[in-house]
Parts: structure tokens; C-alpha cells; sequence
């Protein structure tokens, strides 16, 4: 039997003003009938510029030059007349769109914005119904309602009329997914379906497209640049890297035994919680970078004996924001009262460590730095900074007393596009928290901007540049000097490497670690991927629904979760390793980020705000009393 | 909903409150009124002018009264559909206004369809076919449109159409039906004058529709969901009226509060190159001469047009978009 999809040889091209770009060069690949086949490369390797291909969906300044997709339509019963060449085929033709979301659909990677706001759910669903399958408009709405409850919405009928923004991100993802899904496709197209969403949520969409799968007997190409979901979902796998095909096989050969030096390279580079202590990711390009001296000549308060004195100690904080009451069915906070997105938050920062902290979206985290850096003012609680045996709480700091201080504590953004100006040079970026704070004379600056830019591995000729010519993680990097510039003791990283590809994010992350020894930095590094955070940290703190649930050392917290959130957290990311696949049976349905939906002793009592507890060693629990059986489940 | 409509009808009567005393004072803030004008007028002229006449008129009109007192005269006038009388034309404004209004209205209404009617489809061309041979000729041509003052294009149509056809299209009908009631023919009269004017007044008009349609659409067309309704094999044009077409009107929903008051007082340059009958040039001279009930009937009600106009264009950008209707409940 031929296989469902057939490409072979091709190759796609852009017409671009500076020239013509092959972004994708004698791709080949197969997929059979029910299978699921994934094709895994960093941005640009043109794994999403195929999937386009396939779908007839490439932008305008794209066209396919060459390769055939031969597409079996199962839909025509005769073995042969039924298969199509894609690549032929006009994307605009009315054969071209009896296909395309009827035959072979797709769901992308940003529910937020892949749904129009301006219409609700099922009119989006039941459009496609009604374009490929001649029903009636009662029909269409019987079947959406259908499709909606087998993707798992609580009330398909109510949901039906809401619209999207309505929604949660999962809840939006599997309102796409219904759409993609109700005429029944022979193949459905994932792209990064879902790499927006939170860990507990993607392993739910993740499970959700595998039980469609076999229910619906569909197959599944699947796009992504995460080596976990790959091993977790896919039979064969495609390796794209520069568009081209580097490596393709079955899964399980794949990553026992990767061939290419390239697949190999990525491998190491992805941090995974069973890496020794003290091993080093292999970024696939690194970064050569060093300190220079005027860098390293700070006020030398002794930190290297390590003195107990914390050098931040959050007490008791607490912010609450007044939500919008929502009658809707499906929106969070469906409460009138104020919304605690912080709720008496408290821990220690050791000087010289670097505490992460890992939590979903939503939890409270980013709010959490952002109180610490005063850009945002609690309702309640002290943040206490010891600098040179000095404590001071910054809470209670004016505008003006501030600024001493905005010196030893600086920040790192998630976004290196947005958080750089576009309009300033990268001299003058990096030169700027020396001009506000009136530091050394205009060749002391530009010595000191060189070295800075030294520090991070980028080449100081490079600071006249604009930061639009440096990729993401150079980007990344000069935001990281700038951060760097007033030699702070204290350095808040949001979110750093999130935004970047897995070979970039291992250069970020190494850079960091290495500049932490190198300058005796403290970090409080915030983060949404475990794995990470496993990577850098020396303590842990698990954030959930605005409280800490769970402190504990970096070897302890991962191997022996005690509490339920971090346990569901846990056992929710993927790794990547087809022999350790997710246990998706034990998935908390629902939400595990729910308070009340923990069993005791970690659920809420009457009146009694759960305690953190010290369960030995400075594990500290969220829970009414530390649990008998501490240690084991996972 | 109905708490947010009488929270906002009760804003409005505020807002116009507000105005009309404004308005009533910037138009007394120039010395003197509009006797002291007339007065200067005659003696200039040689004229002798009586005192005593002049006392008696100033006592009818109630000049001799204080401002406050005069203001609220003209606004209980004003309450009770009395928009006070005109010194220059000898009569209560209501009369002067009447066919004048009217025919503002028509021919502004005319502009506004034809620039709809025109812009759209140019600007769903351009927009659609970006950088093709078609939008760049479109835009070159609207930007013609932009770029010419629009008495500049009345001046040249008045005076190629004196040339070329030996008729004057200036006025808003034929000489003969002036001050004849409404009939067919000087319907007919009025249809057949009305186009220049309509073609004058839209073409800028027109241009800078094309470009805000444009450049909205164009940002809708690269969004997300536009490719989605792709990936489901709907057709490009169901596809385009659907989701970005739909998405790109918001902006001109609520451009509908500027629109109302441009009905009426738009045009006041077009009007008097073309001597058209409308009420801009009127406004203009009332203001001039300090005729203050006429100039300030005018401007009541602009203000009553542009906030009505607010108030129409909010309620339907909430029934329209579910984002604004549904995430605007707040603070209960």
C-alpha cells in the first residue's frame, strides 16, 4: 500500500529583494496511514515552510521549485485515481480547497491569536462543516457540539457560543484542535501545537491529539523544535536543519543511536534531569567570552565566604489585583473578590546561589520580580536587601533612595527583541545605566562598554550595531551585558531563555552560569521549563496560584517532589527519550494548579492558611502537616 | 448594558451643558455686540442712527441684560425647539437654517456614500494585490486626490465646464427654482447639480479612505487567523469578507462620532467658491458679523451631532465586536 503522503525531492524557494533563498532542499519523506511522523529542527530549518508546502498555505513571496507531494486521498476508494500531486495543484484552486480542511488540516502554534476574536467557537468549527460536507446548519452545530465534548470542553453546548478570548490558552488549543478536526481529516498538521501552552497543559493536548489519533484513525505530522514531545509522540522522525533533511528514521533508532553529528549535538544540548552533577550542555556553537578587569574591580565585599546573612529576604508579600467578574462558563476567576496573585510569599535568597523559580502562567512569579525590582507595589510585606552588612527594605525606599540600590539589583527580560531599543546603538544600550548613574568619563565608558561586550562573547567592533542586526541570542546576550553594566550583586533573570532556540538557550544558559562563578553573582532565575531551571539553580522554589508550595536543594526537588502541584509538574515534562515516555494515564485532568482540587494535607482548610512546613533538610512543603510517606511517589 | 447607556446619555447632557456655555461665551467674548456692529456699519455709511431706536432694540433683543440672564433665555429658547432670532437676516433662526440644513445634509450624506462607495472597493484592491501594478496606480491616483485642495479642483471644474459646455454649475440647482417650493423638477435640478460638488468634496476624501483601508487590512491580512480560515479551504473572498474585512472596520465604526458633524458643517471653502446653499458659509458670516443666536444654534448643534455621533458609533462598536461587549463588564 502507498503511504498516506508522499514527499519527495522537494524544495521551496523565497523570492526575496536580496536574492533567492532555498529555504527548504530535496526534502524527503513518507507518511503512512495512522502514523505519526515528526519533524524536529531550530527556527529556520524549514520544517514549518514544508508543513506550509503541504497545505498550500506558503506566503506569497514562496513557491515550491521542485519534489512532488503525492497525496493518497482515502476518501476515493480506487487505489490509484485517488492520489494527488500537491506540488501540482494551484493553492487557490477549488481542488486545491476541498483538501485543505477537509482532507489534511492544520493546528498552529499560538491559540491566542490562530482563532478570530470577532466570531464565537462554533461558528469557526461548524464553517468547516458546512464548506466541505454540505450539512445543514443543525447538522453542523450537532456535529461541532460532538467534537467539542470529544476534545474535552466541560459544556460543548455553552461553548459553542462563547468566543475565543472567552477561553483559556488549553481550552483555546482544543477548540482549534475540534476545528481542525471536524470533517474527519486522513492527516492532520501540528505545528508546535504546543509549545505556547503551560507543561500540565501541553501533556493533556499532547494526549488529547494521540487519543484522537486512534480514535479518528488519522495520521499526524508533527512540528517541533522539542526533543521531549518528539520522543513522547512521533514513530518516525525527520531531522530538518538548514532545509535540508540531516537524519530520518524511526523513532527509537533515532535516539538510541543518532547518526548525524548535528542530531547528536542537539541531543546535548537539551538540559534533562538526568544530567550528572556538574555537567555542562554542549551548545552547538560556543561562545568564547571573558571578564575583563575593570569588571572584576568592585567594591570587594568578601563574597566568597559565604556568610549566612541572605542578601534578599522576602517576607509575608502579597499583591491582589481586582479581576473583572465573568459570567462566562470557562474564565478562571469566576470570583468578584480580588484576585491574590501573590499571596504572602516569602523566602531567602543566599548570596552567591541562584534560586529558581518555577511556576505556570498566571501563577504569580513575574509579578513576584517585578515587586522586587519596585516596579510593582505589594499590598503588604517586606522585601529586605543586605548589601556591605547594610540591610534596607526596599518596600519602604522613596523614589530618590532607590537609586543607590536599582545599582546592586538589575534585571534580565524574556523578550530580547522587545526589551532593546531599536533605535539606540549597542554602545549606547550598554552604556546607558552608566550615564544615568553619573559612572567614570566618556573613555572610561567606552573602555568599560568593550569589555562588557567582551564579557558576553560578542565582538566590540559590533557597537555601532542596531539591534536588529543580531539574532535572538546575541540579542539575549547584549541584554545580558546591559544588565551587567553597573556590576550588580543581585541579578533577577525572567524568563531568559524561553524565548530561544534549544542551541542558543544552552549558550545562554552556560554564559550565565559561567558569569555567576566568574563575578560572584546571585540570581533568582524564573522560569516556566523544569528542566532549565534543574540546569542552573542550586535551590528551587515551585510557585502555584500565587503561594511558594515547595522549596527544596536542586538534587532533591525533581527526584522527590512531595508536593502534588510539583509532582503533577513533574511527571508532565517530556524527555526525551522514547523509553521513558509520559504516563499519561496519571495526568491530573483538569487543572493541577487548583488549591482545592490538592488532597490533604496540601488542600486548603477552613480558616487555616496552609503553612510551609520543613520537612528535613530545608525541604520545605506547603502542608497542614508533612506527609508520612515522604519521598517515593512520582 | 442599560446602567452603561444611562451612565452615558446623563455624560452627554453634561458634555452639551458644558459646550453651550462655552459657546455662548466665546461668542460674546469679542468687544461689544451685535448692535455696536450695526451701529459702526451705518456710521460709517453716513448714516444718523437714533439712540432711542437703538435703546428700544437693545432692550427687544435683551441685550441690555447680564449674561447669565441672556444665556439662560437662549438655553430654555433652545429647550423648547426656540433657537432665538437672527439679527442679520430679520428673522428667527429656524427659518433662516430650514432649507439650508436640508440641503447641507443631502449633499454631505451624497459625499459620504460616494466616498464609501468608492474607497472600499479600491481599498480591498490594494490591499489584496499589495505592490502590484493595480494598487500602485491606485495609490498614485489617490494620493492626486489627497494631495489637491479641493476649491483648487471646484475652481477647475467651474471653469472647464464654463468653457467646454457654456453652463454654470455652480449653486446647488437652477437659478429659477430658488425660493420655489419643493418639487419634482427642482428635485430633479438638485440631483442633477448635486454630482460636482459630491466629486469635489469626496475626492480627498476618498484618497484618505484608501489608505486607512488599506494599511488596516493589510495588517489583518498577515494575522494568524487569517491563515487559519486558509487551512480550512475557504475561498479567498468568503475568506477576506469574513474575518479581515470584518476585523478592519472597527476603525471606521468608530470614525462615525467625526463623521455626523462633517454632514452638516464640512465644506465651508467648496461651498462658497461653489455658492452652494448650505450652511458652512452661513456660519461663517454669523460668526463675522456677531449674529450670536444664529452663530450659536449652529454650534449647539455640531455639538449635539458630534456627541450623538460618539455615542452611536460606542453603542455599535459594542454590539459589533464581542470583545468590547463582553469583556467591558466590569466593576460591578
Amino acid at each position: 500500500m502507498s503511504p498516506l503522503l508522499d514527499v519527495s525531492n522537494l524544495g521551496v524557494t523565497f523570492d526575496t529583494p536580496s536574492g533567492i533563498v532555498r529555504a527548504v532542499r530535496d526534502v524527503s519523506f513518507q507518511i503512512s496511514a495512522g502514523s505519526t511522523v515528526a519533524v524536529v529542527g531550530e527556527s529556520g530549518s524549514g520544517k514549518s515552510v514544508t508543513a506550509q508546502a503541504i497545505m498550500g498555505l506558503l506566503p506569497r513571496p514562496a513557491s515550491i521549485n521542485s519534489g512532488k507531494i503525492l497525496f493518497r486521498d482515502s476518501s476515493v476508494d480506487s487505489a490509484d485515481s485517488g492520489v494527488v500531486d500537491i506540488a501540482k495543484l494551484d493553492p487557490r484552486s477549488e481542488a486545491f480547497r476541498t483538501i485543505r480542511g477537509n482532507r489534511i488540516s492544520m493546528i498552529f502554534q499560538e491559540p491566542m491569536t490562530s482563532l478570530s476574536p470577532l466570531h464565537t467557537i462554533g461558528d469557526q468549527i461548524s464553517e468547516a462543516l458546512l464548506l466541505h460536507r454540505e450539512a445543514t446548519p443543525e447538522e453542523a452545530k450537532a456535529l461541532s457540539v460532538d467534537m467539542l465534548a470529544k476534545v474535552g470542553f466541560p459544556d460543548p453546548a455553552r461553548a459553542y457560543d462563547t468566543y475565543p478570548f472567552e477561553l483559556s490558552g488549553g481550552l483555546r488549543q482544543r477548540a482549534m484542535i475540534s476545528m481542525a478536526l471536524v470533517c474527519r481529516p486522513s492527516l492532520l498538521i501540528a505545528d508546535e501545537p504546543s509549545t505556547a501552552l503551560d507543561v500540565t497543559i501541553q501533556a493533556q493536548i499532547l494526549k488529547l491529539i494521540k487519543d484522537l489519533q486512534q480514535e479518528l484513525g488519522m495520521a499526524v505530522l508533527m512540528i517541533t523544535h522539542d526533543l521531549g514531545v518528539v520522543a513522547n509522540m512521533a514513530d518516525e522522525v525527520v531531522v530538518a536543519y538548514h532545509g535540508q533533511v540531516m537524519e530520518r528514521g524511526s523513532a527509537r533508532d533515532i535516539f538510541a543511536k543518532p547518526e548525524h553529528p548535528y542530531l547528536k549535538a542537539l541531543l546535548k544540548a537539551v538540559p534533562h534531569f538526568d544530567m550528572k552533577d556538574g555537567e555542562r550542555l554542549v551548545p552547538l556553537r560556543e561562545i568564547k567570552h571573558e571578564a575583563g578587569n575593570l569588571l572584576r574591580e568592585r567594591e570587594m565585599t568578601p563574597t566568597d565566604h559565604k556568610d549566612d546573612h541572605p542578601i534578599l529576604s522576602v517576607r509575608n508579600v502579597s499583591k491582589s489585583y481586582l479581576t473583572r467578574s465573568h459570567k462566562g462558563l470557562f474564565v478562571s476567576a469566576s470570583s468578584i473578590r480580588p484576585l491574590l496573585a501573590v499571596n504572602d510569599v516569602s523566602f531567602d535568597i543566599k548570596r552567591g546561589e541562584c534560586l529558581g523559580l518555577v511556576g505556570e502562567s498566571g501563577c504569580g512569579k513575574t509579578t513576584l520580580s517585578k515587586i522586587i525590582m519596585r516596579s510593582v507595589d505589594p499590598d503588604c510585606g517586606e522585601v529586605v536587601f543586605t548589601n556591605d552588612g547594610k540591610e534596607t527594605d526596599l518596600l519602604h525606599l522613596n523614589d530618590h533612595q532607590l537609586v543607590p540600590t536599582r545599582r546592586k539589583i538589575q534585571y534580565i527580560f524574556q523578550d530580547p527583541f522587545s526589551s532593546l531599543n531599536p533605535r539606540m546603538t549597542v554602545h549606547d544600550l550598554l552604556s546607558e545605566p552608566l550615564v544615568i548613574h553619573g559612572i567614570g568619563d566618556v573613555t572610561y565608558r567606552r573602555e568599560f562598554v568593550q569589555e562588557l561586550m567582551n564579557l558576553v562573547g560578542l565582538d566590540p567592533r559590533w557597537l555601532n550595531r542596531y539591534p536588529h542586526s543580531f539574532s535572538g541570542g546575541q540579542r539575549q546576550r547584549v541584554g545580558i551585558a546591559r544588565s551587567l553594566a553597573l556590576k550588580p550583586e543581585l541579578v533577577l533573570c525572567d524568563e531568559p531563555v524561553s524565548a530561544l532556540d534549544v542551541s542558543v538557550q544552552a549558550q545562554i544558559l552556560n554564559l550565565l552560569k559561567d558569569l555567576q562563578s566568574d563575578l560572584g553573582l546571585t540570581y533568582l532565575f524564573i522560569s516556566h521549563n523544569l528542566a532549565v531551571v534543574d540546569y542552573i539553580a542550586d535551590r528551587i522554589a515551585v510557585m502555584c496560584a500565587g503561594q511558594i508550595v515547595e522549596v527544596a536543594a536542586r538534587e532533591d526537588l525533581f527526584r522527590n517532589p512531595m508536593h502534588p502541584y510539583t509532582q503533577a509538574l513533574v511527571s508532565a515534562v517530556p524527555y526525551p527519550d522514547p523509553d521513558h515516555p509520559l504516563n499519561f494515564d496519571a495526568l491530573v485532568e483538569g487543572q493541577a494548579s487548583a488549591p482545592a482540587r490538592w488532597p490533604q494535607p496540601f488542600g486548603p482548610r477552613q480558616d487555616v492558611p496552609t503553612p510551609l512546613l520543613d520537612s528535613g533538610g530545608g525541604h520545605l512543603i506547603r502542608a497542614h502537616e508533612v506527609p508520612v510517606n515522604s519521598g517515593g511517589a512520582s | 448594558m442599560l446602567e452603561y447607556l444611562i451612565r452615558r446619555i446623563f455624560s452627554m447632557i453634561l458634555t452639551l451643558a458644558a459646550i453651550s456655555v462655552l459657546v455662548f461665551i466665546i461668542i460674546q467674548l469679542p468687544p461689544g455686540d451685535y448692535l455696536s456692529t450695526y451701529i459702526a456699519e451705518l456710521q460709517s455709511q453716513g448714516e444718523m442712527v437714533d439712540e432711542e431706536k437703538i435703546e428700544f432694540l437693545r432692550h427687544q433683543y435683551g441685550l441690555d441684560r447680564s449674561m447669565p440672564e441672556q444665556y439662560l433665555t437662549w438655553v430654555w429658547g433652545l429647550l423648547q425647539g426656540d433657537l432665538g432670532y437672527s439679527f442679520e437676516y430679520n428673522l428667527p433662526v429656524n427659518e433662516v437654517v430650514g432649507d439650508r440644513l436640508f440641503l447641507s445634509m443631502v449633499l454631505n450624506f451624497a459625499t459620504i456614500i460616494f466616498i464609501y462607495l468608492m474607497s472600499f472597493p479600491i481599498g480591498v484592491y490594494s490591499a489584496t494585490h499589495q505592490y502590484s501594478w493595480g494598487d500602485h496606480g491606485l495609490t498614485l491616483i489617490g494620493f492626486l486626490g489627497l494631495a489637491t485642495p479641493n476649491f483648487l479642483l471646484a475652481l477647475v471644474l467651474l471653469y472647464f465646464a464654463n468653457v467646454w459646455f457654456g453652463t454654470s454649475i455652480g449653486g446647488l440647482m437652477d437659478p429659477q427654482y430658488l425660493d420655489q417650493p419643493w418639487s419634482m423638477d427642482k428635485a430633479m435640478s438638485v440631483a442633477a447639480h448635486l454630482w460636482v460638488p459630491v466629486v469635489v468634496i469626496g475626492t480627498s476624501g476618498t484618497a484618505g479612505m484608501i489608505r486607512r483601508l488599506r494599511a488596516n487590512l493589510l495588517d489583518e491580512l498577515h494575522k494568524q487567523y487569517v491563515v487559519t480560515g486558509r487551512a480550512k479551504g475557504l475561498s479567498p473572498g468568503k475568506l477576506l469578507i469574513k474575518y479581515p474585512l470584518r476585523m478592519a472596520l472597527n476603525p471606521f465604526i468608530a470614525d462615525i462620532g467625526n463623521l455626523l458633524p462633517q454632514v452638516v458643517s464640512g465644506s465651508v471653502i467648496v461651498s462658497s467658491v461653489m455658492s452652494l446653499p448650505t450652511t458652512g458659509p452661513m456660519l461663517l458670516s454669523a460668526l463675522q458679523s456677531q449674529d450670536m443666536y444664529l452663530a450659536g444654534s449652529f454650534l449647539i448643534f455640531l455639538a449635539l451631532l458630534t456627541v450623538v455621533g460618539m455615542f452611536v458609533s460606542d453603542v455599535l462598536l459594542t454590539v459589533l465586536d464581542p470583545r468590547i461587549r463582553l469583556s467591558g463588564r466590569t466593576r460591578a
